[in-house]
């Protein structure tokens, strides 16, 4: 039973097709990672999915129920979220502060809130920064925090935007584990990143995408083997 | 670190507001009776601008509205409380508490019902032109109904006390009495209740605050409501020492304006250290100044402000 169906997804802006025909299906507890040459339509899937962009043609059904242009707050509260390559915090708010909004979508007492905002930082290993202001904190604490807001939702399905991109590779080791460790726990994940050895690392299962189309879909070691694959994305002398 | 540079802003602010009242006293050369009639005077004068700029600051900082309607909803409140006490007969301060929740309905409504429609990625520009017909729509329906005829509210308490040996008209005194439990209201909503934390992501980053799951064009409606609830209890208690006519809230909006950019947009606090500033600058200066002249001093601490403070006094550093 797949938990996440595109059917026919398109997206055009203007004259141009940035997401083309895609059909996909996404089985529960699944952890896809999705490359791509720049400009192959990686964020805009994401954006579609997470309803900021409404598709011009295609569905989009999610647990069985049809989600096409939904809002993206609608989409949000019943499981589906999204991260940004680049962090976008309440600036002048606490780290606690902005995790609490996102907490607030299932819990109503605000000390239960706080609460559980306050775990989910400590899960993601902010909790010495829970008081701080989010606007202070340097780029490894920000993707922290970008994942914690996500995490607070309680999310079903995580669209996960080059959470690792401008981290050095001391910092994304950590944060690599904690991945592994949300998708242990039941969370379905869309895994959009560059670090390959990353995604070979976490996916069970690879999406080429290639200027807005599937290139290729499958085991990640047949797929990275995939002449085509290798023509479009690592180079031809890969 | 942001509370104690906003910490050093009130206390540099205290300070120089102290200051300037003791100079006045030592070297002014006026009667030390009239400077603190003067002083009394202005702090109550604030409360009647921080009342007035509460409502404005919100909608300006969370929908990056320029409220033209201001003035025309401050006269409406007036009228309501009038009406309601001209008709039932009750307590003129009971009808500021009934018409806050009614101008709330009414700002929910104008902004889901009309202004909603038009924020897109666009720009806020249309809704700003909304508030524009808004205004000029409310402003004459209170002339076609209530005439043009000045009109006033007596309050219950009309009187005055002693403080300090200067005089104080007590419902100014209520006035700014209200004004302070308003912004301590918004203060602990905004800080507070999940709507508040809701309305301070909104105004930081709305599409970041859709994406944590925050419906935005109802924060925005809230919103529009609660900036609408406070120049509502604005309206009720100015409405007692204001005389009525249409364009009554006029008179107020163009140091709203000033007292807002001042304080910093969107900032309840600055909106209340900003008005009383602002209405001790302007009856102190009346001291030394003719006529209009105090306005002279208003205006140009603001462009002093504008210059070394662009973002306004509690403005967030962008």
């Amino acid at each position: 039973m797949s938990l996440l169906v595109l059917d026919g997804l398109s997206k055009s802006f203007g004259g141009l097709a940035a997401l083309g025909n895609v059909n996909l299906e996404i089985a529960d507890r699944e952890y896809l990672g999705i490359i791509g040459p720049n400009g192959a339509g990686k964020t805009t899937l994401l954006s579609v999915l997470a309803g900021q962009l409404r598709p011009t043609s295609g569905k989009i059904v999610f647990d069985g129920q049809d989600i096409t242009g939904w809002s993206a707050d609608r989409v949000a509260s019943v499981g589906l979220v999204r991260t940004f390559q680049l962090m976008r915090p309440f600036e002048s708010m606490t780290v606690l502060e902005n995790v609490a909004i996102a907490s607030h979508n299932k819990i109503r007492s605000i000390p239960k809130a706080r609460d559980h905002a306050a775990d989910v930082i400590d899960r993601v290993g902010l909790g010495t920064y829970k008081d701080a202001m989010s606007g202070t904190l340097p780029t490894a604490g920000l993707k922290r925090l970008e994942l914690a807001r996500a995490l607070a939702l309680e999310p079903r399905v995580l669209l996960l935007d080059e959470v690792l991109a401008g981290l050095v590779p001391t910092e994304r080791a950590p944060i690599i584990d904690l991945l592994r460790e949300i998708h242990q726990d039941g969370v379905t994940v869309l895994f959009v990143e560059h670090i390959m050895a990353a995604v070979l690392a976490l996916s069970e299962r690879l999406l080429v995408m290639h200027e807005g189309q599937q290139l290729a879909l499958g085991v990640p070691a047949d797929v990275i083997q995939d002449a085509a694959v290798v023509d479009a994305y690592l180079g031809e002398d890969y | 670190m942001l509370t104690t540079e906003r910490g050093r802003i009130v206390l540099g602010l205290f300070a120089i507001t102290v200051l300037g009242i003791a100079a006045v006293y030592l070297f002014g050369g006026k009667d030390s009776n009239l400077v603190t009639q003067t002083v009394v005077t202005g702090l109550l004068l604030g409360g009647v601008y921080v009342l007035v700029s509460l409502g404005l600051t919100l909608i300006f900082g969370v929908l990056g509205i320029v409220n033209f309607a201001q003035g025309a909803m401050l006269a409406m409140a007036m009228y309501l409380v009038y009406f309601m006490v001209s008709s039932a007969g009750i307590n003129p301060y009971l009808a500021v508490v009934l018409s806050a929740p009614i101008m709330f309905g009414f700002g929910w409504l104008v902004q889901s019902t009309l202004m909603n429609r038009l924020i897109t990625d666009v720009g806020h520009s249309r809704p700003l032109l909304v508030t524009l017909g808004l205004s000029l729509l409310i402003s004459n329906t209170l002339l076609m109904i209530f005439g043009g005829r000045p009109l006033n509210v007596p309050s219950p308490y009309a009187g005055s006390v002693q403080i300090l040996g200067a005089i104080a008209d007590v419902p100014r005194i209520i006035a700014f009495v209200g004004a302070v439990i308003v912004a301590g209201g918004l203060i602990v909503i905004l800080r507070k209740s999940p709507v508040g934390l809701a309305i301070r992501a909104v105004a930081a980053n709305g599409t970041g605050a859709s994406l944590v799951g925050v419906n935005v064009k109802r924060i925005y409606a809230m919103t529009f409501g609660l900036g609408a609830a406070s120049v509502g209890v604005a309206g009720g208690l100015l409405a007692p020492f204001t005389s009525l006519v249409p364009s009554a809230g006029d008179q107020f909006t163009t140091l709203a304006f000033v007292i807002v950019v001042l304080g910093g947009l969107g900032s309840v606090p600055g909106a209340l250290v900003g008005g009383i500033f602002i209405g001790l600058l302007q009856t102190v200066g009346s001291l030394f100044l003719p006529g209009s002249g105090p306005l002279l001093l208003v205006f140009g601490m603001f462009v002093l402000v504008l210059f070394l403070r662009p973002q306004g006094l509690f403005g967030a550093n962008k």
